[in-house]
């Protein structure tokens, strides 16, 4: 019984996996300033700059959650 | 001159704290005679608890003051703590949940336990927790800068208040453990939102919006003395920007402290689930690197840039909230100052005392000197704080950064691969040192980032990350040299399935 449960669990745990590499994304969105070293368009007074990466904290939690939730 | 409605509110939530971290030994009790219990909490923190915790742990005092005081003096560089807390989550979510379970599994308190026990090598194992003391300890000091600030904030000269919260809080750590810290979080983690929400509404209508704050950003920084600021990195600067991010934020889940934060987690996913919550923090982070603006905008002027977060609360909101916002930073203050302890004991006593020193170490007894040693290391860093000048603690926890990603491929690799030569990773470990120790003094200690000259080609980086592709380059080398010498590896103890089993069912 220990067996099977055992072996359920390792092929439920490889459920998935290929969701992984969406935890790339915000790697890619963040780390080239190439992207967004802008002061146009603002957003309430925000330059680009600033709310792009404010947004990007959001964005990237959401997409972790999503992977939570496909990989669980 | 003192500020009395102020150092009263302060005084007050301050009792408050000190009256829950001696309550919390108590709070799920367990026996605190174990590390285990003591250090970890029995690893039983659910989703919530962690949350406040790793917040609290994390996100420190110092954070709160330096990366605004960097925002007043530097601009836009500062904003990297932005990018810095948004890859790391994606990267704990992938990383930490196997470190969880194999520690969970052999009982490992440490990184450096499990070091050992996967390349079963002690002096790799030492080298880590050396690496992970001489990290922390400066970082320690550095939370008491963050509460010398808030204390001169209101008006209070002489280092006798800082002497006081620290015994303080190494009579509750000590009896404790990381109750206290896991309990004072919470108060102390909803007093800095609150005080972050009412500085990001209240301030800006007092300072005419955010479109005027960013405006008297943009024409203030270029114009500042001796360097001028940037309001928006420069191509120049792009690649010191995001390697810095990257570089912070790979090493972040090095630290002892963090890593004790996971280990007393009471499964895989509260630790998945967190990387998906814990961005709440980053978003709050960001809003307080944009205080160094508004206080730009509100005209503080101030040649400690540490001031300028403490002077700007005071100047826009009436004393009483300044004082419920200095506390907050107080009390922000104590919690990673007290988990730092604990992470810094458990290693010194679990890697070098009962390894080196006494090996046949009861469990009482090792939880008897991880306590002592909490001691220790935080009159070593008030001791370091009061009697050196405040940039040796910030040169040295430069350094630290420099130093804890060395451990990188011995403790993140070491989860996913035993491809590795124990004996490669040490000479890695020791060229990473040097490099990085090197590059940051050849900077006067002055800045991180480090302009790697290729010819004509310049690339300036983060030289944590410059010093861990030294470090990479002579481990893989090395790993060849020695099994074509067939050096043996050491014993594994662990097996693939301990990476990724749950341990919620035991049978």
């Amino acid at each position: 019984m220990k067996g099977v449960t055992k072996l359920d669990e390792s092929s439920h745990s490889k459920k998935g996996r290929g969701w992984l590499w969406l935890l790339l994304i915000p790697f890619i969105a963040t780390l080239f300033p190439q992207f967004y070293a802008y002061d146009q368009p603002t957003l309430w007074g925000f330059p680009f700059f600033y709310w792009y990466q404010l947004l990007w904290v959001i964005i990237s939690a959401i997409i972790t959650w999503i992977v939570y939730q496909t990989t669980k | 001159m003192i500020n009395g409605t102020a150092l009263t509110v302060f005084i007050i939530f301050f009792l408050l704290v000190t009256v829950l971290g001696f309550v919390a030994a108590r709070w799920r009790r367990g026996n605190l005679a174990h590390i285990e219990e003591w250090g970890l909490g029995g690893r039983r923190f659910g989703t919530l608890i962690t949350w406040f915790l790793l917040g609290g742990d994390l996100y420190t005092a110092y954070t709160f003051i330096a990366v605004p005081a960097l925002m007043f003096t530097q601009g836009s560089i500062g904003f990297y703590a932005v990018p810095y807390t948004i890859i790391i989550y994606p990267f704990v979510f992938v990383v930490m949940p196997r470190l969880w379970s194999v520690a969970r599994k052999h009982g490992y308190i440490t990184a450096s336990d499990f070091v050992k026990g996967r390349f079963g090598s002690s002096g790799l194992s030492f080298v880590v927790a050396l690496t992970g003391i001489l990290a922390t300890m400066p970082y320690i000091a550095l939370q008491l800068v963050g509460m010398q600030a808030v204390i001169a904030g209101m008006g209070i000269t002489g280092e006798w208040p800082l002497v006081i919260a620290f015994i303080i809080l190494a009579a509750y750590t000590y009896t404790s453990g990381i109750r206290a810290p896991a309990m004072i979080a919470i108060v102390k983690d909803l007093m800095i939102y609150i005080t972050i929400i009412a500085a990001i509404i209240v301030i800006p209508i007092k300072l005419g919006g955010f479109g005027h704050i960013f405006q008297a950003a943009a024409n203030t920084l270029p114009t500042l003395q001796p360097k001028p600021g940037s309001f928006i990195v420069s191509p120049a600067a792009f690649s010191a920007y995001s390697s810095l991010a990257l570089g912070s934020a790979l090493a972040l889940f090095l630290y002892p402290h963090s890593i004790t934060g996971v280990l007393s987690s009471s499964s895989r996913s509260v630790i998945k689930r967190n990387s998906a919550l814990l961005p709440a923090y980053s978003i709050m982070l960001g809003f307080i690197a944009l205080l160094g603006f508004m206080a730009i905008a509100a005209g503080i002027h101030t040649k400690s840039s540490s001031m300028a977060v403490p002077l700007l609360l005071l100047k826009e909101f009436p004393s009483w909230f300044a004082g419920f916002g200095f506390a907050a930073i107080a009390i922000g203050a104590l919690v990673p100052a007290s988990i730092m302890s604990i992470a810094a004991s458990n290693l010194f006593t679990r890697n070098i005392y009962t390894e080196y020193f006494k090996k046949d170490s009861s469990k009482e007894h090792e939880a008897r000197v991880a306590k002592i040693v909490s001691l220790i290391v935080k009159f070593g860093a008030l001791i370091f704080i009061v009697a050196l000048p405040n940039t040796l603690a910030i040169q040295f926890q430069l350094l630290g950064g420099i130093w804890i990603l060395q451990t990188f491929p011995a403790i993140i690799f070491g989860l996913f691969t035993k491809w590795f030569h124990r004996h490669a990773l040490i000479l890695g470990w020791l060229v990473g040192m040097i490099t990085g120790t090197w590059m940051a003094i050849a900077n006067n200690l002055a800045s991180s980032v480090f302009a790697l000259h290729l010819g004509s080609f310049v690339l300036p980086a983060y030289a944590a990350i410059w010093a861990l592709v030294a470090n990479l380059i002579v481990s893989v080398v090395f790993t060849w040299i020695f099994n074509a010498m067939n050096i043996g590896h050491g014993q594994d103890q662990t097996v693939p399935s301990d990476y990724e089993e749950d341990h919620t069912v035991t049978v």
